[in-house]
């Protein structure tokens, strides 16, 4: 008899999803299915408004990203403006990206992944969370603490102690970058770094602990996209959107934004209300690609910061050139870790961080706008159309978590069949599941929770629809 | 005849000293005030939404209803005129309950979404509700379908937030002598419209001053290109103006 298993919900994830896991007659894991029941209203109810609201309504698509999508926004309506900003924009744009990037690396990290890495995907779902991790890893958990705290405090000098900040506009940024805020930020870097040096030190201690992880987490060669500067460093802020294959070969380079149609398709799946992009030019589903920490440690030739690239040659010595195991996107946003804050270090040292010339006005010069970021998760495009006047008469977003969904179908698809065993269900096997998914970080993680649990429920149904048997985490709830 | 005798000539009445009280408190103020005149002129507060110093009152917002002894109803302070040996309460319980409601009605009308609104942080109708302690609104939203008039080139007028206080209106009709606004249609169905309902950008008598969105207490009007948080609006110079020219009201 075919049964099917759902983890419903996995919570901490921007909207909802649930993973369906179906069993052959045998107990045998026969596919599955990554669902996002929720609906992106954004491109529909923004139509009419004027397109310099956009960013600040789009900043609120997700609570722990908001500057991603400020970013790619206020960079889509530069384009609109068709005006080149202040150099100085750039460089507070880029401080507050770095500071975002920090602190999201440190939430998925510390918060959402530690506990499994350290305590273990089988040890007691009740204490597999940041406050276990306080108990036996008290230095590791203060240190995760911290280090977030470090990003978000970045933000919040800059905007002005915001939540949402307003500070990124339209042709630049809002108010200069005041000397004592400068200095202040720079004080606190030394600790920062020191952190994320640690924290490296003691992952790949014990990276190798891990080699049935590295090897299921949806351990596959793909392509990869992200964003490089001319030299193939790379870029967070801006650059060429750039894919490159599993074996390292450089397959297109993207060089203007308002080209990536050509580059990338999407398709709508039955299954979920997020569609799945494809690079275009491979169809669909051959097309496939990963975006984020890993994908841009494999398409950038170096990160182009000392301490970055050090370890970036560690990483590659011992996983190659290309690294294809969703698990070691964990590693690769570790080495981002520390080059978002050594580009910090470089971008607060220079004088003209401080200049007061940093907002450039137009009105709309051209009818279309495309902004690419790098969001911690990986690349996020944001395109408008407006008509003359300014209102907004179509957009079409494409975040982080979109470009991955094909790849973390495929991952979950390989980790289940590795790990799930439907006539011997335990906890631990579908903790290893909702672990792949917490690898990709697919925008899971709402800003305002900080416990590593995954509250997971997981049902076991058979064809005729009746609940079999229901295995529930410490705090699922309903 | 001789032709002066056609002149009528203006009475100009002098305003009478009257005593009045507010809250039991006994004030003076003259027969030309309204009360809500009157008790801000004594230092009372007094809130109001739709009343602009300068401006004939409409008594629109019903913000500033007052009670007065001896009337069995409630009565706006900004269009009613104050008398002598009349007594007002400006804050009883009734009157908090009233005006709370009156703010939560204005909130559900249209779709104000103060997070993503220009004037967050400097707008009369939030810091209204704040004042009120209007925490949540117990009337379901009516989410109107509303446009945003984006073909000026430098304002925008945005139906989802207007409060349809009018001050757009009276200022630009009284003060810049241009009328180009008005108030279409009725009830709920009301919208500020540009002269005969055309794009504000096609206004042929529209100067362009900028003094309607200096006035208007919500983000409805704002300067183009403005980010969120950032239409602050300046009301002193046309403050300072009317009262060097003599108010209307
Ligand atoms: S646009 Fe502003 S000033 Fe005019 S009626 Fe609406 S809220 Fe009042
Ligand atoms: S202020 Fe009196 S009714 Fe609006």
């Amino acid at each position: 008899m075919a049964r099917k298993l759902v983890i419903n919900p996995v919570t901490r994830i921007e909207g909802h999803a649930k993973i369906t896991i179906h069993l052959d007659d045998n107990g045998n894991v026969s596919g599955t299915n990554f669902h996002v029941t929720q609906v992106r209203g954004f491109e529909k109810f923004t139509e009419g408004r004027p397109y310099y609201e956009m960013p600040s309504i789009t900043a609120r698509i997700c609570g722990i990203c908001p500057v991603s999508h400020l970013l790619a926004s206020v960079k889509a309506c530069d384009a609109v403006m068709a005006v080149r900003i202040p150099e100085t924009a750039v460089m507070l744009r880029e401080l507050m990206h770095f500071g975002q990037i920090v602190q999201s690396h440190a939430l998925s990290f510390f918060h959402l992944s530690a506990p499994d890495i350290l305590l273990g995907m089988d040890s007691d779902p009740a204490h597999r969370n940041i406050i276990g991790l306080l108990e036996e890893f008290p230095e590791l958990a203060k240190d995760g603490i911290a280090l977030r705290k470090f990003g978000q405090q970045v933000i919040e000098r800059l905007a002005g102690e915001r939540i949402h900040p307003s500070w990124i506009v339209p042709g630049g940024v809002n108010s200069p970058l005041a000397p004592d805020m400068r200095d202040k930020i720079l004080s606190e870097l030394p600790i920062a770094k020191a952190i994320a040096r640690r924290t490296l030190k003691h992952f790949k201690s014990i990276v190798e602990e891990f080699p049935e992880e590295i090897e299921h987490f949806g351990n596959y060669p793909s392509m990869y996209a992200g964003l490089v500067d001319a030299g193939g460093r790379l870029q967070l802020y801006d650059g060429i959107l750039r894919f490159r294959d599993a074996e390292g070969n450089l397959v297109t380079d993207v060089e203007r934004p308002r080209d990536y149609l050509k580059y990338i398709g999407e398709a709508a799946l039955p299954t979920s209300y997020l569609k799945a992009p494809y690079y275009r030019p491979g169809g669909y589903p051959q097309g496939l690609y990963r975006v984020g920490p890993l994908a841009r440690l494999n398409v950038a030739d170096r990160c182009g910061t000392p301490e970055a690239d050090a370890e970036l040659e560690g990483y590659r010595h011992r996983f190659g050139r290309v690294v294809q195991s969703t698990f070691l996107f964990h590693y690769a946003r570790l080495i981002e870790t520390l080059y978002a804050l050594e580009r910090m270090e470089t971008l607060l040292k220079d004088e003209a961080i401080l200049d007061t010339h940093i907002r450039a006005t137009a009105g709309v010069n051209a009818l279309e706008g495309v902004g690419i970021a790098e969001a911690p998760r990986g690349v996020l495009i944001h395109h408008y159309k407006v008509e003359e006047k300014g209102a907004i008469r179509w957009a079409n977003l494409i975040i982080a978590t979109g470009h991955n969904n094909l790849a973390i179908n495929k991952s979950i698809e390989a980790a289940s069949r590795h790990f799930v065993d439907g006539n011997r269900l335990k906890e631990g096997m579908l903790n290893r599941v909702a672990a792949v998914l917490r690898a990709y970080d697919p925008c899971l993680s709402c800003s305002t929770h900080a416990q590593g649990i995954v509250p997971v429920r997981i049902e076991l149904v058979g064809p005729d629809g009746a609940i079999l048997d229901t295995l529930q985490s410490a705090d699922a709830g309903d | 005849m001789p032709l002066i005798a056609l002149v009528r000539k203006e009475v100009i009445p002098v305003p009478r000293k009257i005593s009045m009280r507010i809250d039991g408190e006994m004030i003076s103020a003259t027969d030309d005030q309204s009360i809500l005149q009157a008790a801000r002129a004594n230092g009372k507060y007094m809130p109001a939404l739709c009343y602009m110093e300068g401006l004939s009152p409409v008594g629109a917002c019903r913000l500033c209803t007052v009670e007065v002894s001896g009337v069995n109803r409630l009565l706006p302070a900004c269009t009613t005129p104050a008398a002598d040996r009349m007594s007002v309460t400006t804050n009883s319980p009734k009157l908090q309950q009233y005006r709370k409601i009156a703010l939560e009605l204005l909130f559900v009308e249209r779709n104000h979404i103060c997070a993503v609104c220009v004037s967050n942080g400097h707008c009369e109708l939030q810091n209204l509700a704040i004042e009120h302690g209007v925490t949540s609104v117990r009337y379901p939203y009516s989410y109107p379908k509303l446009p945003v008039d984006v073909s000026h080139p430098r304002f925008v007028l945005d139906h989802n937030r207007c409060v349809l206080c009018t001050r757009c209106v009276r200022v630009c009709a009284e003060v810049e002598g241009a009328h180009v606004w008005d108030v279409a249609s009725r009830g709920t169905n009301s919208l500020i419209v540009c002269e005969l309902d055309r794009p504000w950008g096609e206004s042929t008598g529209c100067t362009n001053c900028g003094k309607c969105v200096q006035v208007c207490p919500t983000g409805a009007l704002a300067e183009k290109g403005r980010a969120v948080e950032e239409m602050v609006k300046r009301e002193e110079p046309i403050l300072q103006l009317v009262s060097r020219r003599g108010a209307m009201s």
